[in-house]
């Protein structure tokens, strides 16, 4: 899911000042002949401090992203269904691991990412906050926000940090089949009953707004990134990437016939580029903040894990019982 | 008759890995560390998957459809133990229950492989493998823990004593029981509770958790026969409430 490094607030350069001009300037262009950095390498406390917020965020979104789905697992339609969204969500659990490994690489242990996490000091994909009420909810989920999620995903793995390039790369692949598992879900929805058609339809006009917010503020209004752009920590303008993502989708939606609930919605065909409706920006902040509908309880469910696990995580740690990760 | 004795077994068998895979799959998002909510996952994928492939021989044996056995019976007319329909409760019961349960599972399956219905000891070869992984995932798991601390070494007693007698409900004997021996589909639930104590015995003896006293436990039946705690009914209207919207409709 998600890998968006949206930026939230205006990136504090003055630290640049303080780094040995030689060793920015040999960074640098080791990033401009498009050359990987890795963990041992040198990098400014800016580049270190950006790329673990970003990747931490995409961590947290992995798990947090389970939670609205997950709770649908139990309730899948048929064994096929049934045993694709566990392999599903699974697979989205298998993410964080990956993106929590890589940031350690960066010198925070998973155990301070989680707890900023739950203290909110450090954020999650904002489309998580909405609930998935219908099975057709959940399949919006799987089909367009994991699109979403690729749209970013596969923009970052161009990135210029070595060990986050690889996780996506795998995580790409995953995604792949996650879209297709939505893509199938939604047919079946969009060429079924009246019922199902209806229950689809209702879930583009709930999600359609936080899947517009999903790529973050308009470039309009957004903190300066420039810095980060040319340090391939971002890699597209969340202008440039929401219009990549209409591009693909809207077509598709529209062919299966539903609607998108915004009249103003379309392709100009001199630009080439997709006009709509500004988004709510402000709704947005106040639900990155901690107001949206289920901000309260996707962190609530996190903590009581953590805590019930707490025992767990200790024993293994005990000199008697060195863990081995399972094989299953 | 044999025809019957036959579904009967198969019955009970799916039903079990359908259930507790549910169960299992449940954990996902919540697991005490992301590698343990993995790996309950990978089981319960496994055991849905294991339960698909029983109906599927059922249903060439010209029961119903796989999707329409799972999702439209009511609790009575499922056959599996109690010890897979009881909630997950803490870390510790869930890892006690897949201890007990796919130590049995394992015996379960490598005995099928010899089962004289061919497309049953077929099958049985294949989930015999998977079952490796799980059944070495929970014997790593229940003697680090068993070992480890005073609280995991008191949670995973306390949870054991629970779940014993439901575990050996898993043994109830079948109506059919002799029908099945006698045919060579099975070698029988007494049998397979004589070779599982064995098995629970030694890996519990690398632990510090206590041995058990076989003769002090009293094994709680009824599930073979449909007789089931609260908890069935609930579990089963959750996994259907979308398929029921329309059992008609593809999904
Ligand atoms: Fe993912
Ligand atoms: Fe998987
Ligand atoms: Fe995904």
């Amino acid at each position: 899911m998600y890998g968006g490094g949206n930026t939230f607030e205006a990136i504090r350069t003055d630290s640049l000042a303080q780094e040995d001009p030689e060793k920015l300037a040999a960074f640098e262009a080791k990033i401009e002949r498009g050359e990987k950095i890795e963990p041992t390498d040198w990098m400014p406390a800016l580049y270190r401090k950006q790329l673990i917020r970003m990747i931490e965020q995409h961590a947290h979104s992995e798990i947090i992203g389970a939670l609205p789905e997950g709770t649908w697992i139990t309730r899948a339609p048929g064994f096929k269904r049934k045993l694709s969204l566990m392999a599903k969500v699974q697979d989205e659990v298998g993410h964080a691991q990956l993106l929590y490994s890589a940031a350690e690489t960066l010198g925070k242990t998973r155990e301070q990412m989680i707890d900023d996490l739950l203290s909110g000091k450090s954020k999650y994909s904002n489309i998580f906050n909405y609930p998935a009420f219908t099975w057709a909810d959940s399949c919006f989920i799987s089909w367009l926000v994991d699109a979403g999620a690729i749209v970013n995903q596969l923009a970052n793995a161009k990135g210029s940090y070595g060990p986050y390039c690889r996780a996506l790369e795998r995580i790409c692949a995953e995604e792949s089949f996650h879209l297709k598992y939505g893509h199938h879900c939604v047919i079946f929805l969009a060429t079924g009953t009246d019922k199902q058609r209806q229950m689809f339809q209702e879930a583009i006009n709930r999600w359609w707004a936080p899947m517009m917010h999903f790529f973050g503020p308009s470039d309009k209004i957004s903190a300066h990134t420039e810095i980060l752009m040319k340090w391939k920590v971002k890699m597209g303008t969340n202008d440039d990437m929401r219009n990549q993502f209409l591009d693909m989708y809207v077509p598709k939606i529209w062919e299966l016939g539903f609607t998108l609930p915004d009249p103003n919605l379309k392709k100009n065909p001199t630009t080439n580029k997709w006009e709509y409706t500004e988004p709510d920006w402000e709704e947005f902040k106040r639900v990155i903040n901690g107001e949206g509908p289920c901000n309260k309880e996707r962190i609530e469910v996190r903590r009581i894990a953590e805590e019930r696990g707490r025992w767990v995580r200790e024993a293994l740690k005990a000199p008697q019982a060195a863990y081995v990760t399972p094989l299953a | 008759m044999k025809e019957v004795a036959l579904k009967e077994l198969l019955y009970k068998i799916a039903d079990d890995q359908l259930i507790l895979g549910h169960r299992n799959s449940e954990w996902t998002g919540f697991g005490p560390l992301l590698e343990e909510d993995i790996a309950f996952s990978s089981m319960a994928q496994d055991k849905v998957g294991q339960s698909y492939a029983l109906y599927q021989l059922l249903n060439q044996l010209g029961e119903q459809e796989p999707d329409t056995v799972a999702f439209m019976r009511n609790a009575q007319q499922f056959h599996n133990c109690q010890l897979v329909e009881l909630p997950n409760g803490e870390y510790d019961f869930s890892l006690i229950r897949h201890f007990l349960f796919d130590t049995a599972e394992a015996i379960r399956f490598d005995l099928l492989s010899q089962s004289s219905y061919q497309p049953l000891a077929d099958l049985a070869k294949k989930i015999k493998g998977e079952l490796q992984y799980h059944t070495l995932h929970a014997n790593t798991l229940i003697k680090k823990l068993g070992s480890a601390t005073p609280e995991s070494i008191g949670r995973l007693q306390n949870s054991l004593d629970i779940a014993l007698p439901y575990a050996l409900g898993i043994f109830e004997p079948s109506p059919f029981e002799s029908s099945i021996i006698a045919e060579g589909f099975f070698a029988g639930e007494a049998e397979l509770q004589k070779q599982w104590i064995l098995k629970v015995d030694a890996l519990l003896a690398q632990t510090q958790l206590k041995p058990i006293s076989w003769p002090t436990v009293k094994a709680i039946y009824g599930g073979r026969n449909g007789q089931h705690t609260e908890h069935l009914q609930p579990l089963l209207d959750e996994m259907s409430e979308v398929f029921k919207i329309d059992p008609t409709a593809e999904w």
